[in-house]
Parts: C-alpha cells; sequence; structure tokens
C-alpha cells in the first residue's frame, strides 16, 4: 500500500494506510473498548445483575472501520444490535453502554422500556430501531430522501446482519433507494451465522453483495475482519452517494466468535474447531499486531491504552450499577407527542 | 368556498397544507398522476419534487414515510385502499406507533397515511374493508374516521400538523356521494373529540363514516314515528372521545352502536365496553350493535354486499327495538 | 298467566260452542292435554292446551258460543306466581281511595318483565325515592323504562291530589303515615297519592247514597257477637255479607275494567279499607260469598290485624274486586270514596247513628239508621245499576236477609 494523504486530516497518514497514526490508534481504541464493554456486560449477565447481552464480537473491524469513514453528527446511522462499536464511534460513552445493558432509567436510548443493544440517540443522528430487524433499512431510505430534497449532502448508513436480507423489507429498501438514487450505505455484516443458521439457508448466492446489480446499485464485498480495509471501502462509497452516484451495498465478511446471545447455547450447532480457527483471526488480535508490526504503535502504548480502556469498563459498569432503575409507573408517558 | 364533497375536501386540504409549508410531502402509488381517486390530482404539477411516486410496497410507503418524518418532514403517505394497508402493518405497528415512546419523546414522527376504506363500491374482499379495529388498538397511532367534508378539512390540517403517526381513514363511497356546505358548517379541529350530531331523547346511535350518514337518515325517519335519536358522529377512533360517547348514553340510556366492519373485535365493542364500564347505572337496556356479519368482508355481488352492509332500514328498525325495550 | 281463547277450528268460523269442560278450575294441566270440546259450524274438536300449568278461572261456561278470540279460561303456567306480586311495601289504598294495585303484565303468554329493572331505573328510582311497584311500565312486557320513572317523578314533583274523601286523612293515629307532614311525599302516603290521582285521571266517577235502617243487621250482629266471645265483632262483617248478597245480583258491580275490557268476576273478592298507623291498606277477603257471617267476622279480624301489624302478604292485597269501606267508624256520615282501579265501584258505610223515622203512616220513632253511599265508573254502568244495586242492598239490609 502506498501512503496516501487522507484529506480529512489534511495529510500525515500513517505509511501504507489511509489514517493517520493517531487514527489508526484510535481506530483500534474503539475496537478494544467494544470489546471490553462485551466482556463486562456479559459477566454481570452471568452473574445475575443483567438480563441479557447480544454483542458484537468478532465484528468489531467491521464496525469501527466503517463508523470512521462516516461523519458523526451530519451522516445518520441506522445501526442493528451488534453495532455497539459503532454507536460508539457516534458519540455514544462506555457509561451510557453500561446504562443500556442494564436497562436504566437514564439510558440515553430508550430508558429502559426497549431490550438492551436497542439503540438510539436523536441529537447523535442515531435513528431508533426495534426488535424487528430491517425494518431501519427503509427507514434509512427516508432519511436520504428527506436529505436529498432539503438540499443537505450526507449519507444514511444502514447496517444489518445477513439473515435480515432475507425480510421483504431488505428488498423493498434497496430497491426504493435504487430508484430514487439515494445516498445509502447499506452496510450487511455477514457474521455466517443467523442464530444457528447458516449462510446458505438464507441466501442461494454466494454474496449478498451480488445482489445489488439486481436492484441497479453499486455492490462490494470486503474482508470484515480487516478494519482498514472496510474503512477505505466504506470512505469511498460514502464520498461518491454523497455526490449523487446513488446507494452501496457492501458486504463485510465477519465472523461470529461469540454465541447470538446470552440465550444461545452455540454448542448445538457450531464446530468447535472452526470456532477455536477463526478465533486465531480475531480482528482486535489482528489490528493489535499490525500496528506494531507496521510501526503504528508501541508496545508500552497498546498495553496503556488497553489498561486505560479496562479502567473506564471497570469504572462505566460500577457507576452504572449505582444508577436508578425506572419506577414501575414509568412505563406510562409518550405515547403520544405532545404538540407544542 | 361552498358546497364540497368529501374528495374535494381531502384535495383541497392537501394543497393548502402543502401551500402553507414546505416539509410536506406526498407520496404513494400513481400520487404524481392524481391518485386512481384523483385525490392528488393537480398537486404534483403545482408543488414540483413534492408528489412522489413509489414503487408497489406498501412497506416502502410507511417505512419511507417514518424516514422523512424523523427527518423532519411531513410526509402525507396514500395508500391506494386500506385493504392493502396490511403489508405495511410492522412499520405501523412495530415502528411507527412506538417511535416516540421507546425513545421517551426523544424522537417523533410528523407523519399521515391516508387510506380509502369501505364498501358499497361493488369492491369485493379487498377493496372494501374496514381497518379501523386493527390499527385503533394500537397506542402510539392515531386513527380519525370523519363523516362530513368539513371534518375532513379539519381533521386532515389537524392531522399534518399532529407531531404524531396519524392513520386518516376516508371512506370512498362517500368521496362522491356526500356532499356539505363547509361555510358554517361543524369542523372538528382537534383529534381524539367525537359529536353529537342530533339529539332525541329516546335511543343514541354512535357511527363513523358512511354508517353515521345512514344513521342520521334513519333518525330523521324515526323522529317521525315519534322516536327521538341522539346521533353520535364518532370522528376519532384513537383517541377514543370517552367523555362524549358516555354524556351520549346517559341522555337515553339505550345505545345502538352501527359499524360496517364485522361484529366480533371491531371497533362497537371497545366502544360499548367503555359505555357499560363507565355509565351502567345509566343503561336502560343492554348495548345493541349492528354491524357487518362475521365473515371476512363483504362479497363482490351488489345482493351480498347489501345483505353485509347496515343501511338505514336496518338501523331503523334496530333502533325502533330499542327504543320499544 | 295464559289466557286461553277460542281458535279459529276452520276458515270463515267466527264463533264456537263450549260444549264440554274436560277440566275443572284448579286442575293441573299439561302442554297439548284437551282442555275443552268446542263445537263449531264445520267441526267439533278438542282443545289443546297450549301451555303447561294450572287452570285458573273458567270464563266461559259450558254451552255458552262465543267469538273466535274470546277468552276462555286462564292457566297459571307452572313457576309462574298468580297474579302480580304487589310491592315489597304493603299495597296501598285510601278509603275511597284506588288500591295501588300494580299494573297488569302486558300480553298473553309474553313473559312479564315487570319486576325488571334496569340500571338506569333504579338509580332514578332511589334518586328520588320511588317505589317502583307503583310505577305503570311501558317497556317491553310490561318493563318499567326510565322514561316512565321519570315521568312519575315528574308527577310526584308537581304535588300529590288527595281527592276528597273523609278517610284517611284525620282519624290515622299517631306516627307513620297519616297526612303528609311538609315536604315532598314519600313511601306510602307517596304511593296512596298516585293511586288517588291515577283513580282520579282514568276514572269518570258517580256517587250516590241510600239510607239504610239498621235494626235488623244490628240484631244479628249482637246474636254473632254473642256467638263469637273473645272477638270484638262489629257491623262491618255483617254489612259485607249483604253487600255479597247484592252484588250476586247486580254482578257488574264486581268487575275489573282494564284496556278497554270489562270483565265481570265470577268470585266476591271485598276488599276492605283498613286504617292503620302506617298507611291506609285494603286487604281482599277472597271468595267473599263463600264464607259464612261468622267465616267473614274471622277473616276480617284476621287482616286486620295482621295489616295493623304489617304482616299482610303479597296475596292478601291483590285480586279485588269490589270495596268496602267502614268510613262510619271515625263519625263520617257521608263520603264520596274514590274507585279503586280497575275495579268499578266502592260503596261506604257511614256512621250508625239513632235518628227519629217515620214508621207506619204518621207514627214518629228512633232507630238506628246509615248511610250508605256508592261511587261508581259511570263507564260502565249508569245511574240504573247503581241505583238498583243500592236498593237490593238496602232491602237485604233492613229485611235481614243476607249471609
Amino acid at each position: 500500500m502506498t501512503s496516501m494523504a487522507n484529506p480529512e486530516t489534511g495529510g500525515g497518514t500513517h505509511p501504507g494506510y489511509p489514517l493517520t497514526r493517531e487514527q489508526l490508534i484510535e481506530m483500534y481504541r474503539y475496537m478494544v473498548l467494544a470489546r471490553r464493554l462485551d466482556e463486562r456486560m456479559m459477566t454481570l449477565q452471568r452473574q445475575g445483575l443483567a438480563a441479557f447481552v447480544i454483542a458484537g464480537a468478532g465484528q468489531e473491524a467491521a464496525q469501527v472501520g466503517a463508523a470512521m469513514a462516516l461523519r458523526p453528527g451530519v451522516d445518520y446511522v441506522a445501526p442493528y444490535y451488534r453495532d455497539l462499536a459503532v454507536n460508539l464511534v457516534f458519540g455514544m460513552t462506555a457509561r451510557e453502554a453500561m446504562l443500556n445493558a442494564l436497562g436504566k432509567r437514564d439510558d440515553p436510548n430508550s430508558h429502559g422500556r426497549q431490550m438492551p443493544a436497542h439503540w438510539g440517540n436523536r441529537s447523535r443522528r442515531i435513528v431508533t430501531q426495534s426488535s424487528v430487524v430491517a425494518t431501519q433499512l427503509l427507514h434509512a431510505a427516508g432519511i436520504a430522501l428527506g436529505a436529498r430534497l432539503r438540499g443537505e449532502e450526507l449519507v444514511v448508513f444502514a447496517s444489518c446482519g445477513e439473515g435480515s436480507t432475507s425480510r421483504g423489507d431488505f428488498h423493498e429498501a434497496l430497491n426504493f433507494a435504487s430508484i430514487h438514487r439515494l445516498p445509502v450505505i447499506f452496510f450487511v455484516e455477514n457474521n455466517g451465522y443467523a442464530i444457528s443458521e447458516r449462510t446458505e439457508k438464507e441466501m442461494a448466492v454466494e454474496h449478498v453483495a451480488d445482489r445489488a446489480r439486481g436492484y441497479g446499485m453499486h455492490g462490494a464485498v470486503v474482508d470484515g475482519m480487516d478494519a482498514v480495509a472496510v474503512y477505505q471501502t466504506v470512505k469511498a462509497a460514502a464520498d461518491q452517494a454523497r455526490r449523487g452516484g446513488g446507494p452501496h451495498l457492501i458486504e463485510a465478511k465477519c465472523y461470529r466468535l461469540w454465541p447470538h446471545s446470552s440465550d444461545d447455547d452455540d454448542t448445538r450447532y457450531r464446530p468447535r474447531a472452526e470456532l477455536e480457527e477463526w478465533s486465531k483471526k480475531d480482528p482486535i488480535l489482528v489490528m493489535r499486531g499490525r500496528l506494531l508490526e507496521d510501526g503504528a504503535a508501541t508496545e508500552a502504548e497498546l498495553a496503556e491504552l488497553e489498561t486505560s480502556v479496562q479502567e473506564e469498563v471497570r469504572e462505566a459498569a460500577q457507576w452504572a450499577l449505582q444508577q436508578p432503575d425506572p419506577a414501575p409507573e414509568d412505563a406510562l408517558g409518550f405515547v403520544f407527542k405532545e404538540a407544542d | 368556498m361552498a358546497e364540497m364533497t368529501v374528495l374535494e375536501a381531502v384535495r383541497t386540504t392537501l394543497a393548502e397544507a402543502m401551500e402553507r409549508d414546505d416539509r410536506v410531502l406526498i407520496l404513494g402509488e400513481d400520487v404524481e398522476a392524481g391518485g386512481v381517486f384523483r385525490a392528488t390530482d393537480g398537486l404534483a404539477g403545482r408543488f414540483p419534487g413534492r408528489v412522489i411516486d413509489t414503487p408497489l410496497a406498501e412497506s416502502s410507503i410507511i417505512g419511507v414515510s417514518i424516514g422523512l418524518a424523523h427527518y423532519g418532514m411531513r410526509p402525507v403517505a396514500e395508500i391506494q385502499f386500506a385493504d392493502f394497508i396490511h403489508a405495511g402493518f410492522d412499520q405501523l405497528c412495530s415502528e411507527a406507533s412506538r417511535w416516540c415512546y421507546r425513545t421517551c419523546g426523544d424522537a417523533w414522527l410528523p407523519m399521515v397515511v391516508r387510506a380509502p376504506w369501505g364498501g358499497g363500491v361493488h369492491g369485493g374482499q379487498h377493496h372494501s374493508q374496514s381497518i379501523e379495529a386493527y390499527y385503533g388498538h394500537i397506542p402510539g397511532i392515531k386513527v380519525v374516521v370523519p363523516s362530513f367534508p368539513a371534518d375532513y378539512r379539519s381533521l386532515l390540517q389537524a392531522a399534518i400538523e399532529d407531531p404524531n403517526p396519524v392513520l386518516f381513514l376516508e371512506h370512498k363511497r362517500t368521496y362522491r356521494l356526500i356532499r356539505q356546505e363547509v361555510d358554517g358548517a361543524p369542523a372538528e379541529t382537534r383529534i381524539g373529540r367525537s359529536r353529537i350530531a342530533r339529539r332525541g331523547e329516546d335511543v343514541t346511535i354512535i357511527a363513523w363514516g358512511l354508517m353515521l350518514h345512514e344513521a342520521l337518515a334513519a333518525a330523521e325517519q324515526l323522529a317521525a314515528e315519534g322516536v327521538g335519536c341522539t346521533v353520535v358522529d364518532l370522528l376519532s377512533v384513537q383517541p377514543l372521545d370517552r367523555e362524549t360517547i358516555c354524556e351520549a348514553a346517559k341522555a337515553t340510556g339505550k345505545v345502538l352502536i352501527v359499524h360496517e366492519d364485522t361484529l366480533t373485535g371491531g371497533f362497537g365493542a371497545e366502544i360499548a365496553a367503555t359505555i357499560a364500564e363507565e355509565a351502567f347505572e345509566y343503561l336502560d337496556a343492554p348495548i345493541r350493535r349492528l354491524c357487518g356479519p362475521d365473515i371476512p368482508s363483504m362479497p363482490y355481488h351488489p345482493a351480498m354486499e347489501h345483505f353485509f352492509m347496515p343501511d338505514r332500514e336496518r338501523i331503523a328498525a334496530a333502533a325502533r327495538e330499542l327504543a320499544a325495550y | 298467566m295464559t289466557v286461553v281463547t277460542m281458535p279459529q277450528l276452520g276458515e270463515s268460523v267466527t264463533e264456537g260452542t263450549i260444549i264440554a269442560w274436560k277440566k275443572a278450575e284448579g286442575d293441573l294441566v299439561e302442554l297439548d292435554e284437551p282442555i275443552c270440546e268446542i263445537e263449531t259450524e264445520k267441526v267439533t274438536a278438542e282443545l289443546p292446551s297450549p301451555v303447561a300449568g294450572r287452570l285458573g278461572r273458567i270464563l266461559v261456561p259450558q254451552g255458552e258460543t262465543v267469538a273466535v278470540g274470546a277468552p276462555l279460561c286462564e292457566i297459571e303456567e307452572a313457576g309462574v306466581p298468580a297474579g302480580l306480586p304487589a310491592a315489597d311495601a304493603p299495597a296501598s289504598a285510601a278509603a275511597g281511595a284506588p288500591a295501588g294495585e300494580a299494573g297488569a303484565a302486558a300480553g298473553t303468554g309474553a313473559p312479564s318483565r315487570r319486576r325488571f329493572y334496569s340500571p338506569a331505573v333504579q338509580r332514578l328510582a332511589e334518586l328520588h325515592g320511588i317505589d317502583l311497584s307503583q310505577v305503570q311500565g311501558t317497556g317491553l312486557g310490561g318493563r318499567v323504562t326510565r322514561k316512565d320513572v321519570e315521568a312519575f317523578a315528574a308527577r310526584q314533583a308537581q304535588g300529590a291530589k288527595v281527592a276528597p274523601t273523609a278517610a284517611p286523612a284525620p282519624p290515622v293515629a299517631a306516627a307513620g303515615a297519616g297526612p303528609a307532614p311538609g315536604g315532598p311525599l314519600t313511601g306510602v302516603r307517596r304511593t296512596i297519592a298516585e293511586n288517588l290521582e291515577r283513580s282520579i285521571r282514568e276514572i269518570p266517577q258517580a256517587w250516590t247514597m241510600v239510607e239504610v235502617e239498621m235494626t235488623a243487621l244490628l240484631a244479628r250482629r249482637d246474636a254473632l257477637q254473642q256467638r263469637m266471645a273473645g272477638r270484638k265483632v262489629t257491623a262491618l262483617p255483617l254489612f259485607i255479607a249483604a253487600v255479597c248478597s247484592a252484588l250476586r245480583e247486580h254482578p257488574v258491580l264486581n268487575a275489573r275494567f282494564e284496556q278497554g275490557e270489562l270483565r265481570v268476576s265470577r268470585e266476591l273478592n271485598i276488599g276492605v279499607a283498613v286504617a292503620t298507623d302506617w298507611g291506609l291498606v285494603v286487604p281482599v277477603i277472597k271468595d267473599a260469598a263463600s264464607l259464612s257471617i261468622e267465616g267473614l267476622a274471622a277473616r276480617l279480624d284476621d287482616l286486620v290485624t295482621r295489616a295493623r301489624e304489617r304482616r299482610l302478604s303479597v296475596g292478601d292485597v291483590e285480586g279485588g274486586t269490589f270495596t268496602v269501606n267502614n268510613t262510619g267508624a271515625f263519625g263520617s256520615i257521608a263520603s264520596k270514596p274514590l274507585v279503586n282501579p280497575p275495579q268499578v265501584a266502592i260503596v261506604t258505610l257511614e256512621r250508625i247513628v239513632r235518628r227519629p223515622v217515620v214508621t207506619g203512616e204518621d207514627a214518629i220513632a228512633v232507630r238506628p239508621v246509615a248511610n250508605v253511599c256508592l261511587s261508581f265508573d259511570h263507564r260502565v254502568m249508569d245511574g240504573l245499576d247503581a241505583g238498583r244495586f243500592l236498593a237490593t242492598l238496602k232491602a237485604r239490609i233492613e229485611a235481614g236477609t243476607f249471609g
């Protein structure tokens, strides 16, 4: 890879990368933070303090790589439940993540009204999502249409798993966005499993991205375990979409390192050998190795970063556990928005 | 302003709203050409780029409207026939209705979904349905069922200005059938209020849509027979105006609820339960419902369609019986 | 209760003759069981009972011919109580005022909804303090409707018009209903008021009076008193016996007039006005004609005692066909009683006073005399009928030929 000037920072990218050293370390930090948070949530769940956890372990590279190619506060994201890392890049704090995991009253995503990992924050342009998968893809198309009508230059990033691509709303959204050439990045994190079902039960094509042609839109497949590769792909697509080039379907090939959720026993359907094989390709390990190898960071720096993240997560969990739970009657209210 | 039909009321209100607020958009199938009922006739020309044809996909129409509304626009989506809205039930029930609730008011959706409903047009199974019971049941969506042109105007305007998802139901049989001098006619501006359209001492009839007009005709006939009817124009299914309904029930103690929708689980059941609960001591007779029979909506042949739909004769007969109780 | 009517036993048949009754009054009857044999121009046939129950009154005797549709007999269906239960509160009456008999159930065969009170009706009754048994029902099956109660309350609010009659007002002792205290009428008083209003409203009443010499009656009273030591025997039971005797000759006065139909009763059910300290009540001596004078006296005594103790049953106060009022007990020498609908006549026995009378050609003697007054429903009879009745009554009393 040749050195590429990073138009965002005006130059100074790390050799062989489209990002600066600081950005690369930041990238790594987000990935580690996401993973440590997931681990902490899972521990709390096993301790009976959190009811439900659904993690993005194994998909951090795809998520952080993609999110860092976007502009928080300007672009919109319509994430799905595994996208903790995307949310972190778009401004969610460790403390907020823990509030959400514990269903606490002050969780900004839904104040305990939705299950954990149901993201939403209007001021951060993170679109509220439900448990029904793929519905957010149409919402993304609508937002993009609104922005285009208003002349606001932005992209809408809508992500989902490969299971979601079987739903009608996925196909309708791609169709709609293509017809109207909307600035939407449809980002499919193909982690190989829809709960217990492998991809071949979800589609007859080899790549989800192959469908792009069927709708008349751009498609691309990218290695979802390589954060930098994902970054580059998404950045290029976003730039093009912003300029009116139409929607993109980007499929990031990942691997789901953990079971589907805290309620899933994946030993029922997943061969141990496969899991062990993929664990060696853990994107965090891979990223760490690259940073050291390519001189983007020292061991000391990374160790210190990891310790600091660990501490941040520990503190966030401790703090969040002290926060108030919703009162029973907090179930009421906000069924309708009152007119001003 | 003079006399207008229901359809004219809808069309002029849409135009006025789009004129007043450039965030208002129309989307749906065939809307650019004016819509299959001509409700959006001429609007595409007047407001270029703001009347948008969608693909034949109801989930898209509603899902995209959600996105538009979340972004800050005021979409007024048209579903070609209410019978087809069910493909978008997921977007309405799982998403639109809960948007404000699940974010504790951080996000909200100022959107309207218009749909022609009801029978009497030889529409058969899938061009005649009533849907207010399905969607009226979902907290978080408002459901409006006007009967008179003046109310269509005022309530459609209110729906467009409402920061919540509003399902605006237009009875297709009344589109051209019902005319009204709208100047000076009563026009409800608040969603969630019903109107007592007529007062009488003997029987209370509660109805909406085409049935409201049939009920008024029956009341006129009954007045000549010495039976006085209080008639409630429901106007809003959700929120339900429990106060007006109970006031009307208490006036006579004898209630007849009329709707086209099938009997079991129809919205009349909610109204009846409300009256039984809140006006029990004022009841002088069992609460009666006169509705479509429990068959999967009306058949095509006129004889069978006529069998299905209540009408002024049947309403009068039921009211007469109730008055004699 | 079902009224069985003359069937149309053939097209163009207009009447039929009862050849024979196969059942007697009081007999149990099964569904479809033949109750009588009917002959018409076309055919002779048995009449199968339309319901199961007990045969009540036979209205058309054997051998009589009546039109198609005419009532033949009454059958008490199994499980349905006789007549209409009167109020929980005592059935009211005023001396000379109409007894508060509950309105008749509509129709034949349809279940009576007379006592079915909806929530609205009960609420309004409670609000206005209305005794629902006194409210006429115009709804389905005679049901009292909200509007019936509202109308009743409205009339109440206008104030009861108590018809002028000597009896009820003054003498009723001490605490209890008596004359209305200040304020809106309640309870028995109100019920009485309602019934009086109905009497005045519905019945065009005429009045007449005769003077009766009571020597013979009082002599028999004394004899009776001796036989019935331990009981106070008044002139009243003897008077009632004389009334029965006269009514047998003038049955039109022993009738009920309802919904345009006059039903002369074969049984003499004599209502007797009793003043109690909780109000006026008119218990009924059923089938008085079948009782001896002793029987009458005993029955009267029992009813009066129970009336005063408020132990009258529903059956005690209903079914009356004629009313007698002993207004003389309070000193009245003439009074204008009010007919007790649906009855058609009412008679009073005024105070027995000793007066100079002309005997023989031109001698004067002192004799016990009493006025007997009669009010009657002028729609169903004329002065002639009334006069004749009184003449017969006077004659029987004066001759002592009664009972």
